[in-house]
């Protein structure tokens, strides 16, 4: 690897993070280090900040207190310019309800970082990689034409995500991409992600409630409770911890199905494997 | 943009073989923030490639990636000295396939000009029907309420009394004072050529409560309260908030465009009112300072050459163009879908024609109350 790219081992790091919405407070001395080509989870019961610490790592959100630094650079919300590559143009940020902008079609919403970061490109090579990310997105060819009005919830979640990757990033943070998807859909986003993960090396900060995509493509999970991560690990390795949130997150009547599934699709890959 | 400056430029070499056919080796990093300047002219080549050569390649993503697969689809070239990561990318790229145009198709302008008139025609059609059905709507909904069938909200009536009204009183009054200063002065100026210079109390008196008071009032409710109601109603449509009211059995018309309506109506006489008093009291200052005419004289002179009608003929009209206001601004917003600039479109429409709207009713109540003898 070059210089183009971050080459340490946590490309987000945040120290101390506090955060309060007047007396209100969300985050008290939260701590989470990310390591470089990790899909690491967030979860945590609704209202404990998940997406809070999103918008303070993407610098939407100024913490009262506490250090963030994202590849390398040190962040201060609603200032990009600390590095040499703006940090903009290395991440990607897929928003909860994808955030289209609604007067672009898709494909010129994919197009939006591309003619704002590097307008030598030319017409014909930026509408060319609008095409393929979107296809590339899991969108058929004629979504690019659409407006975000004209598609589907799911599908706005995929434009999202083209638009997200547009510029290659190293970087892709996803607000529940999977929530409000068919179970198939949902499936099948989980495992975009996972190749887009192995494809291009990306690291991803994913903020969800499905456990499926927990156990699924997770590397690592951070949990969020109490103002603060309470750990963070495999989901064996949280299930050893005693904490009566994680029990019950992990080992509900959902997160029990969803590891008896898990378990199920282990063992058919094993029996696939020893016939073959 | 000082990304790209920074690095190293993407670059290739060309070596043609015995039988014209292209040898390409690419050189350097393919990737996002250096094929701008290659690609174009990648494209200007000349005769069939049959290699492409990426040994050299020190990094690659999937806009590199794409540019190579392209060059190598089109001219059926083959791919050597691919990294693993290329490989990878490259066969990602593979199987996508769509020629499509990605941007809505625009018609000739021979085509678009006439179909812009047909559609503006029909459109117009549409929605003088529409507003119509809208206040047919309306009235049923006044007409429950009336007869106890359903309820009125009378604290959003309040609510909206509020907003129209009270907040709009020192705008309306400061605007008012200033016309009224205006109108003092500048009428004064030309009477006086005349030797009527008196008849200025007249001037001021009369036309304020006929016509200014009310009509600025208009202009600016439109302005304030009906882009407002557009906006608001409009922004509750696109969240979906206007359809969840009706499956919980809320009826927006009730709920929403009655209140605001009423709310309009009621107001609208008042704030003309206010707007009248305050633009006399501009005028008698004026005349205070500038024509030797003494404030109190001035207001009880209004009291004498004011005839009683012009008071109604101003408070007549206010309900009307309150209907106006508030019945445009509704029914606007309610014509929201889509998308966010629809909201804005819908916004400024709803002013538009309710200023229209008003000001040609208002020609025509000056007709009408002259013909009646309240001229």
């Amino acid at each position: 690897m070059s210089e183009l790219h971050y080459t340490g081992d946590c490309p987000i790091v945040v120290e101390g993070l506090s955060n309060a919405f007047g007396d209100h407070v969300i985050h008290e001395g939260l701590n989470l280090t990310v390591r470089r080509g990790e899909i690491i989870g967030v979860v945590g019961g609704s209202g404990t900040g998940k997406s809070v610490l999103m918008r303070s790592i993407i610098g939407l959100q100024a913490p009262v207190a506490g250090r963030i630094e994202v590849l390398g650079q040190t962040m201060h919300a609603g200032s990009y310019g600390g590095g040499e590559i703006d940090i903009r143009s290395r991440w990607g940020v897929l928003f909860q309800g994808g955030a289209l902008f609604s007067t672009l079609t898709v494909a010129e919403n994919v197009e939006v970082p591309l003619r704002e970061f590097y307008p030598e490109i030319s017409d014909e090579l930026r509408h060319e990689i609008a095409r393929f990310k979107v296809m590339l997105s899991g969108l058929p060819a004629d979504a690019a034409a659409k407006y975000p009005s004209e598609l589907s919830g799911g599908m706005r979640k995929r434009a999202g995500l083209a638009r997200a990757l547009a510029l290659d990033p190293e970087l892709l943070f996803l607000d529940e991409p999977t929530a409000g998807l068919d179970p198939i859909g949902a499936a099948a986003f989980d495992a975009l992600t996972k190749e887009l993960q192995d494809t291009l090396g990306l690291t991803v900060f994913l903020i969800t409630h499905d456990l499926d995509t927990l156990h699924e493509i997770c590397d690592r999970v951070a949990v969020i409770a109490d103002k603060q991560v309470i750990a963070v690990g495999t989901i064996p390795e949280l299930l050893a911890l005693d904490h009566p949130w994680i029990q019950e997150y992990f080992n509900g009547p959902r997160g029990r199905a969803a590891t008896e599934a898990q378990h199920r699709a282990k063992a058919i890959d094993k029996s696939n494997g020893q016939g073959a | 943009m000082t990304a790209h400056k920074m690095r190293d430029q993407a670059d290739f070499t060309v070596q043609a073989d015995d039988d014209g056919a292209l040898t390409i080796a690419l050189t350097g990093p393919l990737v996002v923030s250096s094929v701008g300047t290659l690609d174009p002219r990648l494209r200007q080549l000349e005769g069939p490639v049959r290699q492409i050569d990426l040994s050299g390649v020190r990094e690659i993503d999937t806009t590199g990636a794409w540019t190579v697969w392209r060059l190598a689809r089109d001219n059926a070239a083959q791919i050597t000295g691919a990294s693993e990561e290329a490989e990878r990318l490259i066969a990602a790229l593979r199987p996508l396939r769509g020629e499509g145009a990605i941007v809505p198709e625009e018609l000739p302008l021979l085509t678009r000009v006439p179909a812009f008139v047909g559609n503006y025609m029909i459109a117009l059609g549409r929605g003088t029907l529409g507003i119509l059905e809208f206040m047919g709507g309306m009235l049923v909904a006044a007409w429950a309420i009336t007869f106890g069938r359903s309820r009125l909200r009378v604290n959003a009536v309040v609510r909206q009394v509020e907003l129209v009204g009270v907040t709009a009183l020192p705008i309306v009054g400061l605007m008012s004072f200033l016309v009224g200063i205006v109108i003092a002065q500048q009428g004064a100026v030309q009477l006086q050529d005349l030797g009527f210079g008196e008849m200025t109390v007249n001037l001021v008196g009369r036309i304020s409560l006929r016509e200014l008071g009310i009509l600025m009032t208009a202009i600016m409710v439109a302005g304030r309260s009906g882009s407002s109601f557009a906006a608001q109603i409009g922004t509750m449509k696109l969240t979906e908030e206007i359809d969840a009211m009706r499956t919980i059995g809320v009826s927006p018309m009730e709920a929403l465009v009655i209140p605001r309506v009423l709310a309009a109506i009621l107001v609208m006489p008042l704030l003309g009112f206010y707007s009248a008093l305050l633009s006399i009291i501009g005028g008698a200052a004026i005349s205070t300072l500038t024509l030797d005419i003494p404030f109190w004289t001035f207001i009880t002179r209004v009291q004498e050459v004011v005839p009683t009608h012009d008071l109604w003929v101003g408070l007549i009209k206010g309900p009307v163009f309150g209907l106006i206001i508030a019945l445009t601004g509704c029914y606007q917003g309610m014509q929201v879908k889509g998308n966010s600039e629809e909201v804005g479109h819908r916004t400024t429409v709803a002013v538009v024609q309710a200023i229209f709207a008003v000001i040609v009713l208002d020609a025509f109540f000056a007709v009408f109350f002259t013909e009646i003898g309240w001229g």
